[in-house]
């Protein structure tokens, strides 16, 4: 693509005819073989490969799976028992596919914090990254539609939960959002209709999130990598080829991050489950805790901090919804956090908010903290959580770009790697 | 251009112009089939009713029926809960309207506009935050608490505190005689 002009032969004369008529062997040539990458990309840069093996894991798993799977009400939970005790190899497939989407999510947040460390969101990347937010969007879509299908308790009532969300736009046109959770549901209540419909579209998202992919890396492609520093490529001495430097080091860190996958499926397989999902699906019967997936919690916990229906499902997508405009609310010049010594610190504490988030989301609505003697509801933390979450965006990026004095950039990617060597 | 009018529009304009509107129209009939499948078909729509016997439910009980496929709270309430339901003044209530299906839409939120016969409360068991089902004679007001966000209703099902913004919905219902009520 447009880093660099193409350097690919055709060596036969097949690839010659084929060359004139569709370049395909050219474009993977200068996509994943030559593609100029800055020589300093470190470990967490290996989670964009590890993401894209992991959405080709999940979609090959997951087409076996529906080839035994059965979405009605009446035989979805059996038809998943039957998956897991009588088709041959299915319990693997299936321990794979559910566990693949935790290995998925947790590699996708590496992947989002590296982004907003190294500022990798910022000119001329602002594209990139609103695709990755869009393919976000879709995973915790896709996510949910297939947490459904299995038919647990859980999943009944995380369908009702979260399609009762769109009930609250009655708030602001009366009846309007009964309608839209009426449509979603096929019924009066999360049914068989609505299983149906959501087995479909759970298998149709991931190719979306395929093709969302597809525009993401192509987007990535025409600025090209950033990097730790920050700074842009200045010429082909900060430069190596992607094949192989970047496959092996790729490579290498897929195989770490399968190992830690293999040891959930095998060892313990239902470690990030919710045995409730066990029971099967009984609409007169709401546990007595619900939660969804480690992955949605630091969301939940903000949901459930806002004691008016309408605002808190507006923070719940607007949490999603800010980290689309931090191109445009990050005032600083500079990319990494390396030469931010007044933003970094904000960064860490973020990460360990959203930690903070999802540990508050797991836990009842009416549990209390015991400090030294004074009963705390939780919800005071969440809501402070959700406050500087947002604060981080709204307040934090465009201020302290403006009062921070960065440190001196260095000149060139190549430079302190050379000056380190001599 | 011949046809050519004297502000400059042409008859090719217009054929441009009517064209894509009734392109637009076509586009939009055409989608309205692939949007209006999902919504509940007519075998879900058949309007159901449900008759219920009172004579098993004891004073203090709580019996949960399906109607519509949605859970129907009947709960035979004490003397006591009837009294701390008609306690409460209605300009303190979050939602001040009955959400009775059988008055109309403005009625009050007093007790008596919740029920038909005092010592029967008659409610959609879902609670009107996020839908999941609140747990019985549970929660600081004696009705009803939802164990998902942590919604609380009275004993005339009345939300009092938490993210719920309605109270629990009344469905239409009537008493056949002492002992029998049908809903729907």
């Amino acid at each position: 693509m447009s880093a660099g002009e193409s350097t690919y032969v055709p060596k036969s004369g097949f690839a010659r005819w084929m060359d004139s008529r569709l370049p395909i062997m050219r474009f993977a040539h200068d996509t994943m073989l030559t593609y100029p990458t800055p020589k300093n990309l470190n470990i967490w840069y290996t989670f964009g490969g590890i993401l894209a093996i992991m959405l080709v894991f999940q979609i090959l798993t997951g087409i076996v799976l529906a080839m035994h799977y059965v979405a009605n009400d009446k035989m979805a939970f059996d038809s998943v028992e039957n998956i897991m005790r009588d088709v041959n190899y299915g319990w693997l497939l299936r321990y794979a596919h559910a566990n693949g989407a935790s290995m998925f999510f947790l590699a996708v947040y590496v992947h989002i914090f590296r982004g907003l460390y190294y500022g990798s969101y910022k000119a001329p990347r602002e594209v990139l990254w609103i695709l990755g937010v869009i393919i976000y969007v879709l995973m915790i879509a896709t996510a949910f539609l297939g947490y459904v299908l299995p038919w647990g308790q859980m999943s009944f009532w995380a369908a009702t939960v979260i399609t009762n969300l769109f009930s609250s736009i009655d708030q602001i046109i009366p009846h309007l959002g009964t309608a839209i959770s009426t449509w979603l549901w096929g019924g009066f209540a999360v049914g068989d209709p609505t299983l149906n419909r959501f087995f479909s579209l759970h298998y149709l998202l991931p190719f979306v999130i395929f093709a969302v992919v597809g525009l993401h890396i192509w987007a990535l492609h025409v600025p090209g990598n950033n990097n730790p520093l920050g700074i842009d490529v200045k010429g082909p001495q900060d430069t190596v080829p992607f094949h192989p430097y970047y496959t092996v080091k790729d490579g290498f860190y897929l195989v770490l991050f399968f190992i830690v996958f293999a040891g959930l499926v095998f060892y313990a397989p239902n470690f990030v489950g919710d045995v409730e999902n066990y029971q099967p699906a009984n609409p007169l019967v709401t546990p007595p805790e619900i939660v969804p997936e480690w992955y949605l919690l630091p969301f939940y916990a903000m949901l459930r901090s806002i004691p008016q229906k309408l605002v808190g499902v507006i923070v719940l997508f607007g949490a999603l919804a800010v980290l689309a405009f931090a191109p445009w609310l990050d005032t600083s010049k500079v990319r990494s956090m390396r030469f931010r010594p007044m933003m970094k610190p904000f960064f860490w504490i973020l990460v360990l908010d959203c930690i903070l988030l999802g540990y508050l989301g797991a836990n009842r609505p009416d549990a209390t903290w015991n400090l030294g003697g004074i009963e705390i509801s939780l919800v005071w933390p969440a809501r402070l959580g959700t406050a500087y979450y947002y604060a981080y965006f709204l307040l934090l990026m465009p201020l302290i770009g403006l009062l921070e004095t960065p440190k001196p950039l260095p000149d060139s990617i190549a430079k302190p790697v050379l000056a380190a060597a001599e | 251009m011949a046809s050519a009018t004297s502000d400059g529009t042409t008859r090719r304009d217009f054929l441009y112009i009517a064209s894509g509107a009734m392109g637009a129209v076509g586009v939009g009939l055409a989608a309205w089939p692939f949007i209006d499948q999902m919504n509940p078909s007519a075998a879900v729509l058949a309007m159901s009713s449900t008759e219920v016997d009172l004579t098993p439910v004891q004073e203090g009980q709580q019996i949960t029926i399906m109607w519509r496929s949605k859970p129907v709270f009947v709960r035979k309430r004490t003397k006591k809960e009837i009294e701390e339901a008609k306690a409460v003044n209605v300009a303190d209530l979050p939602d001040g309207v009955a959400r009775n299906a059988n008055l109309p839409d403005s009625a009050p939120a007093t007790d008596a506009n919740r029920v038909i016969k005092p010592d029967w409360l008659v409610l959609i068991g879902i609670c009107t935050h996020l839908g999941c089902i609140p747990l019985f004679n549970q929660g600081e007001f004696g009705g009803y608490l939802c164990p998902c966000h942590g919604s609380q209703y009275d004993t005339a099902g009345r939300i009092r505190k938490g993210p719920a913004p309605e109270n629990l919905f009344i469905p239409p219902y009537n008493f056949m005689n002492d002992t029998r009520i049908k809903i729907g």
